[in-house]
């Protein structure tokens, strides 16, 4: 029986100056570093490492930001320790990588959430380009696109820009106030954002095409579609994204599953931040029906095991059959399920067993079984090519099968990091910036 | 255990560890509360006429986030009445018969001066004095310590008026702000020095305040040079060390080593290379005088691992492997060798050789990781690689079977023997 630990509610502080010139020391700064070609945007890392070693902080935030102009969000919500941190060499001498992350943040939030600018745009070339959708992937084309001189305005359907960044990253790793004051930074450098303003309803996309010279597409993915079980429609039923979003907001209160036993259905990360949240949120159980087993969870390992540790329960190999309740929810009605023949994705099938069926007591079940893709607003676009899964087909630029419209971020990859957002939303600006440039 | 006790020119001491004249030796209080905890003798900071300090008068060098790899000091002798520190001294010597405690002296150049100060160091019970011809800031504008210490005949007029007057033996503390240290040394034998201590501090000025302009430290926005020591120094003290144990005239006379001693590791260094006692300042002004103590463990421990009774036995066993550069085998060949499974790819050795050295590394990513290797017909054995590698014997220097015998640049370029082929530089560029 492992102890139970008290989650922790606020981000990691900000390192002291002491701490991070020491840590910063302790870089090698390696010959073309494994930690740079981990790192999505390929931010400099023993660069920007060794500026804060030599006490040029300014430099330090310059370097990580040119290559990552959402860097204060990613020092904050980057996975780093399957991504930089996870390569770096240190890891092979005494398993205490840099902590590239949180050297990151020291050097970046003193200029993004202090209001600091290090740019200058280029001299205005006197193009327009849209962009569909304000999230990480939005913001940073736009932001890189402005740098090169052209006018870039996001258009974004919700009240505040930021996407998933803003909206449903976990608050002890970026509460939504630092991501709203790093998108007024990304405003402050001449990025413009026209709030809720719903493409192809409130505005066209034949429109954008007609008054720009070139379109982004970054609208991310759309909500986690209903299970079509029984039950479903039960007060006590919630989409784990809405109830995210509602407690970060302030909407839903912090102690809103207080005494309440919880259920959490899926096994990818939004399913992991869902359960951590409960157990914030007070609740007095909490366990992630899964229907598969532990190594089969796409969520991350060691986010899983942040969430054992602060007392979240799983039950594998269990898929949800109904939910049961009069006027509520009661429980959840799960099925055994066990492991098939491989299938094309290598993992195995799911097949579900004959055993009677079994309930999990629960006042409240949180579905996270992943986003959907925005198909019904792709279909406005019939040239812009989609995979089997719905995403959005790009080359190596991010250019889609139709001239003139670039895409990236979780519509493209099907739903990852922000990290990777802003890459692709920066190298479809780079490429865009040598298109209008022709 | 390994006998730690030391004889220099006279005087016992329980173990080589001396502090020398400096803050850590300022009172009584200071080397009472030494020779608890464990040094076995004390060079009281040097006294002479009154004078005053500057208040700001530290300031040092940090390398890579380590505090202190040099410091830097504008302190003159000391600033507390001559007759308290006689008192002192007096106290603390009858309280600690068995330790070793030195006088540091240091007045005007006349006769009278240095015989009155001599006498007085005496008649309070200090075991020998030290004649300070070494402090290069201040002092040195008035004519003493390095002024002093830069002149050998100086040094030998001074020594001399000592020994006339002296009846417990005199140790002359010399200036490595000086392009021969030989030369003083050999005029303080000659003048009669029963001992000599170096290093004292070398001319610096350790940096500025990039915001003021301000060089460090800092009076009232000015400044003046001071002296460096600290583990930056040792190189140069070492050097200086052996030069004059290796000098046939001057390399009789008993030597006190000083310059960057922090650990058993830099005594053993120093006995190694003659000395018979080491003094430490800067470490104990850094970490206080409780580092003795893994000095003498790490010290007798050594011995005991080197199967050595005595420290007396590790005396000077480096000194004749210090040669001219002309001796040294052309023939001995070392190629640089790398552990693969230490190996944790950082490319740093990669990058070493091939923009500082000899272009005798390959690198190329092997996965997620960076693969090096030693092309073996490049490598000069430089060293370097080993150097910045940050894995222990990750890379080590392999000695090579040779075809010819060992050969030095005398009998090479007197036509004598045959050279082992060198290897080419890697790469051959064109105007084109
Ligand atoms: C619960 C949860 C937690 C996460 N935690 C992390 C984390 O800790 N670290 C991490 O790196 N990543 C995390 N992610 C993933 C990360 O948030 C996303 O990968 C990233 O935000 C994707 O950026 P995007 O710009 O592609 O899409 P989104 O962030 O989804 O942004 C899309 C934007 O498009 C707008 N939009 C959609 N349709 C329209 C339309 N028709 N007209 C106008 N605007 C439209 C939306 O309002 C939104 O602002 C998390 C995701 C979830 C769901
Ligand atoms: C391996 C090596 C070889 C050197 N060779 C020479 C030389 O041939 N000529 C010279 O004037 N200085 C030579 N130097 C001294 C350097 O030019 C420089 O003055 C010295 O290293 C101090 O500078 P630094 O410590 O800041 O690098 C050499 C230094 C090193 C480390
Ligand atoms: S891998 Fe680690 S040690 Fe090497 S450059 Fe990157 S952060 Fe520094
Ligand atoms: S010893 Fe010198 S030449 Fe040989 S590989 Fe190492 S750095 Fe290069
Ligand atoms: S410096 Fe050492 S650890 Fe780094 S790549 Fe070279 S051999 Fe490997």
């Amino acid at each position: 029986m492992t102890t139970v630990v008290k989650p922790s509610l606020t981000p990691r502080p900000r390192l002291t100056p002491s701490a991070a010139f020491a840590e910063a020391h302790r870089c090698l700064m390696c010959w073309d570093a494994p930690c740079i070609r981990a790192c999505p945007t390929a931010i400099d890392i023993p660069g920007f490492i060794k500026r804060i070693a030599y006490q040029d902080d300014r430099g330090a935030a310059r370097v990580i930001l040119e290559a990552n102009l959402l860097g204060d969000s990613c020092a904050h919500v980057c996975p780093t320790s399957v991504l930089c941190e996870g390569a770096c060499v240190l890891n092979d001498v005494d398993g205490r990588p840099v902590p590239i992350g949180r050297l990151q943040a020291y050097a970046t939030s003193p200029v993004v959430q202090g209001g600091v600018q290090l740019f200058t745009p280029a001299p205005a070339t006197g193009k327009k380009v849209a962009l569909v959708g304000g999230g990480p992937a939005g913001l940073a084309c736009a932001a890189e696109l402005t740098l090169r001189g052209h006018e870039a305005v996001v258009f974004d359907a919700a009240a505040e820009a930021g996407g998933l960044n803003t909206r449903g990253v976990a608050d002890y790793k970026q509460p939504r106030s630092a991501a709203l004051t790093e998108i007024a930074w990304l405003q402050d450098l001449g990025v413009a954002i026209r709030h809720n303003t719903v493409v192809g309803e409130d505005v066209t996309f034949t429109e954008l095409l007609d008054g720009f010279d070139a379109l982004f597409f970054g609208a991310g993915l759309g909500a986690i579609p209903v299970l079509g079980i029984p039950g479903e429609t039960l007060p006590g039923v919630e989409d784990a994204l809405q109830l995210i979003e509602a407690v970060k907001s302030g909407a839903t209160p912090s102690d809103a599953f207080a005494g309440k036993r919880v259920i959490v259905l899926g096994g990818g990360n939004t399913a992991i931040d869902a359960a951590r949240l409960a157990v914030r949120l007070g609740a007095a159980r909490t366990v992630v029906v899964y229907r598969r087993g532990p190594d089969e969870m796409p969520a991350y390992h060691h986010e899983v095991a942040e969430a054992r540790r602060e007392g979240v329960a799983f039950s594998f190999w269990s898929a949800p059959h109904s939910v049961v309740g009069d006027g509520k929810v009661e429980a959840m009605r799960c099925r055994r399920t066990e492991p098939g023949a491989p299938g094309a994705d290598g993992r195995p099938a799911v097949v579900t067993s004959d055993e009677p069926p079994f309930d999990v007591a629960a006042a409240v079940v949180l579905r996270a079984t992943g986003q959907a893709t925005r198909q019904s607003l792709l279909a406005e676009l019939p040239d812009v090519a989609t995979d089997g899964r719905g995403r959005v087909i790009v080359d190596d630029e991010q250019r889609t099968s139709q001239p003139g419209i670039w895409a990236g971020g979780d519509c493209v990859n099907g739903g990852k990091e922000v990290v990777n957002a802003v890459a692709e939303g920066m190298a479809a600006a780079r490429s865009i910036d040598e298109e209008l440039r022709r | 255990m390994a006998d730690l006790a030391v004889n220099i020119c006279g005087i016992d001491s329980p173990n080589p560890f001396w502090l020398a004249s400096a803050p850590p030796t300022n009172t009584g209080d200071q080397v009472a509360r030494a020779f608890d905890a464990g040094w076995g003798g004390a060079v009281w900071k040097t006294i002479g006429e009154p004078i005053e300090n500057t208040w700001s008068r530290y300031s040092s060098v940090d390398l890579d986030g380590h505090r202190m790899m040099g410091l830097n000091n504008i302190e003159l002798i000391t600033d507390r009445p001559l007759e308290t520190n006689l008192a002192e001294i007096e106290a603390v010597k009858s309280r600690y018969p068995d330790n070793a405690l030195i006088v540091s002296l240091m007045v005007e150049s006349t006769r009278e001066a240095w015989q009155r100060i001599v006498r007085q160091a005496e008649d309070a019970g200090a075991d020998g004095v030290e004649l300070n011809f070494g402090c290069p800031h201040g002092m040195s504008e008035r004519g003493m310590g390095s002024a002093i210490g830069q002149v050998p005949e100086y040094c030998r007029d001074i020594v001399g008026y000592a020994k006339e007057v002296a009846t417990k033996p005199v140790f002359v503390k010399l200036t490595p702000n000086i392009a021969d240290i030989v030369q003083p040394a050999r005029a303080a034998k000659a003048g009669g020095a029963d001992a000599i201590s170096l290093i004292n501090t070398i001319n610096s000025i350790t940096g500025i305040d990039l915001d003021t302009f301000a060089p460090r430290p800092t009076v009232a926005g000015q400044s003046s040079h001071g002296g460096y020591c600290g583990p930056a120094v040792k190189p140069i003290a070492l050097h200086m060390v052996s030069a004059i144990a290796r000098d046939a005239d001057a390399g009789t006379v008993p030597i006190s080593g000083i310059g960057g001693i922090a650990t058993w590791r830099e005594a053993a260094e120093f006995i190694l290379l003659g000395a018979t006692t080491v003094q430490v300042c800067t470490a104990v002004m850094h970490w206080g005088y409780r580092i003795v103590e893994g000095m003498i463990d790490g010290l007798s421990g050594y011995l005991d691992a080197k199967g050595m009774a005595s420290v007396n036995e590790l005396r000077g066993r480096s000194v004749d492997r210090l040669q001219k550069w002309e001796n040294l085998d052309l023939n001995y060949v070392i190629k640089a060798h790398i552990d693969q499974e230490a190996c944790i790819g950082c490319g740093l050795c990669y990058i070493a050789c091939n923009d500082g050295a000899h272009q005798a590394i390959g690198a190329e990513r092997h996965g997620d990781r960076t693969r090096v290797w030693i092309k073996e017909d490049a490598c000069v054995g430089c060293n370097l690689c080993s150097l910045v590698c940050p894995v222990h014997n990750c890379i080590t220097m392999e000695e090579q079977e040779t075809d010819h015998e060992s050969l030095t640049w005398v009998d090479y370029s007197a036509g004598k023997g045959t050279l082992e082929p060198r290897p080419k530089h890697g790469v051959t560029i064109t105007a084109e």
